[in-house]
């Protein structure tokens, strides 16, 4: 064991893995974390706990992943380029491997500019660092792990024993160096993957298939991502406008005929289309874990934790694997 | 080249406002290239000065110059006496030049008139596009000649970011993702294989994070002492 983290243990046994994700608040409300890891426990193996996701500022990833590890939920930290250079994040790093924790998820960061959206104003001023980029991101905690030394070649008496992530949106442009990306991460040392979410289960296949023929899913496990889809109108966005996403007609249909089947009652059109939404989760994740070479999913419920326990079941992915 | 874009009229005023002898000192060179800087650009800056001052019942005398470069002593040395009569020079150089000013006009300031923004090319008549950061460590033969580091919103060195949306950057549909235009022009050049290498992280100390920078070239600084002291011996003899 690299890590002896549950996701780790999880992935070894060979079982189909699940991770989640957990969003923490805006404000230094605890209690909303250990709620939402209270809401996660025991159906996931593992929760992303995001580092200010479109670059709105909120709890740290790392006092968030403390909180919920102390309640309980095993964690993976995530940790950006945008914010911190090299000195930081190994100096956070080091404290969260201090703490216990034993999942790292390596990424690039969305940019500032994202942080001014819809009624928020964030900090699209803000200067960010991009010391390290993720590969690099990645080797860096390996050599800690592996080889005891930080970045710049000082030793580590004791080492942090991170399971290593990255992302992957195998569906970005340009489509055909994304396989070459793939394998520049696994290379500098990731040990597992979580892509971007999958509707476009063509697309995704036929990306996997050139994964498989680069023995790359024997090197590291990759966990396909599924967004859970809430109304017609997520659906659409998600096509038109975020990078590496397509979804096929056929899914926006369905979820407008959900809509369309309340009339004018917008309660109902909600419930309708939250449920239609969870059909097509529970179908995408059988369908991507039927993809060879996958390993588990990653199941992104935004800002809906509540709806993993009814998935994880439906999906019969229910009860997960422990270990003693 | 050096680019660089007028400053809005009102912040120029907050600026100027309280002085009473003001000279808008021009840059004939990069800054003149771009339409923000040059002698025209300044006495346009002078003539609004002028004017404001007028609307706002300050008596003001505003006059505007210009020389080849602020960033030579040769260009500007012939003028210093005029500028020096001035109260406030406001230069329409890149800060390059505004700071090369600062250090040799005693008690004279020198404002900025201009905000310098990056180094970039022409692309067409008014359009200027930045394409090196001058990071002090070249490594755009190892991506197609096209540099991740000033034309990447992130800096990348290993590859885009899952944020490339049809050939353009994350942060606007109006940027190009530098990425998308390597791994197009690598296959083109039929180097793309040169993209799995792992670029490690980089040395920043020869960009800005490394301190404020120099470049000394001894040898041609050895021959100009010599020089010159042949030329004092030389003097001698006569
Ligand atoms: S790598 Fe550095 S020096 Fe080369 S073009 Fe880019 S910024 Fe300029
Ligand atoms: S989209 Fe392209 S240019 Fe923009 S940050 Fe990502 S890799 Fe860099």
């Amino acid at each position: 064991m690299k890590s002896g983290s549950n996701l780790e243990k999880v992935i070894a046994s060979g079982k189909p893995a699940v991770t989640a994700e957990l969003g923490p608040p805006m404000s230094a409300d605890a209690h909303e974390v250990v709620k939402k890891a209270g809401i996660l426990k025991g159906f996931c193996d593992a929760a992303n706990i995001t580092d200010c996701q479109t670059a709105v500022v909120r709890i740290s990833s790392i006092a968030a992943a403390a909180l919920a590890f102390q309640n309980g939920l095993e964690p993976v930290v995530q940790m950006t380029c945008r914010d911190r250079n090299r000195i930081a994040i190994q100096a956070d790093l080091l404290g969260a491997a201090a703490l216990g924790l034993k999942n790292c998820l390596c990424l690039a960061g969305d940019h500032q500019k994202f942080s001014a959206a819809g009624k928020l104003k964030g900090h699209p001023g803000a200067k960010n660092v991009y010391d390290l980029d993720t590969c690099q991101l990645v080797g860096v905690l390996k050599k800690m792990r592996d080889e005891g030394k930080q970045e710049g070649g000082d030793a580590l008496e004791v080492a942090p024993r991170f399971f290593i992530g990255a992302s992957w949106t195998p569906m970005a442009d340009p489509v055909d160096f994304r396989p070459i990306n793939l394998m520049k991460k696994v290379n500098a040392g990731a040990d597992f993957i979580q892509t971007q979410g999958i509707y476009d289960i063509e697309g995704f296949r036929s990306q996997m298939e050139k994964i498989r023929n680069m023995g790359l899913h024997e090197r590291t496990a990759i966990l396909g991502g599924i967004i859970v889809p809430k109304s017609a109108m997520m659906l659409k966005y998600m096509d038109s406008s975020v990078a590496g996403v397509s979804v096929p007609k056929s899914l926006i249909d369905r979820m407008n005929k959900a809509k369309e089947a309340a009339g004018e009652d917008k309660k109902k059109a909600r419930e309708l289309q939250e449920q239609e939404g969870i059909r097509i989760t529970v179908e995408l994740i059988h369908q991507v874990l039927e993809t060879p070479g996958v390993k588990g999913v990653h199941i992104q419920a935004i800002e809906w934790e509540s709806a993993i326990e009814g998935i994880v079941k439906a999906a019969g992915l229910y009860p997960r694997p422990t270990f003693d | 080249m050096i680019m660089g874009s007028q400053k809005p009229i009102d912040e120029i005023w907050a600026m100027v406002k309280d002085f009473n002898r003001v000279l808008v000192f021009g840059c004939n060179t990069c800054v003149a290239v771009c339409h923000a800087g040059g002698e025209k650009e300044a006495e346009t800056i002078a003539s609004l000065v002028r004017m404001r001052a007028q609307q706002e019942g300050r008596t003001m005398e505003v006059k505007h110059l210009g020389v080849m470069r602020h960033c030579e002593p040769e260009y500007f040395e012939p003028v210093m006496d005029e500028v020096k009569k001035y109260d406030l020079i406001l230069s329409t150089a890149c800060g390059v030049g505004v700071n090369f000013l600062s250090d040799r006009t005693g008690t004279i300031p020198v404002f900025p008139g201009i905000n310098t923004s990056f180094f970039g090319s022409v692309e067409a008549p008014g359009f200027f596009k930045e394409l090196c950061a001058g990071c002090g460590n070249c490594i755009v033969h190892l991506t197609g000649g096209l540099c991740p580091i000033a034309r990447c919103s992130k800096t990348l060195m290993n590859g885009p970011c899952g944020g490339t949306n049809k050939g353009k950057c994350e942060v606007s549909n109006e940027i190009d993702c530098i990425w998308y235009l390597i791994v197009e022009r690598m296959k083109k050049l039929g180097t793309l294989e040169k993209l799995s290498e792992i670029q490690p992280p980089r040395n920043w100390a020869t960009s800005r994070d490394g301190g404020p920078r120099r470049i000394s070239l001894e040898h041609l600084r050895e021959y100009e002492e010599k020089e010159e002291k042949a030329q004092a011996t030389g003097g001698k003899k006569q």
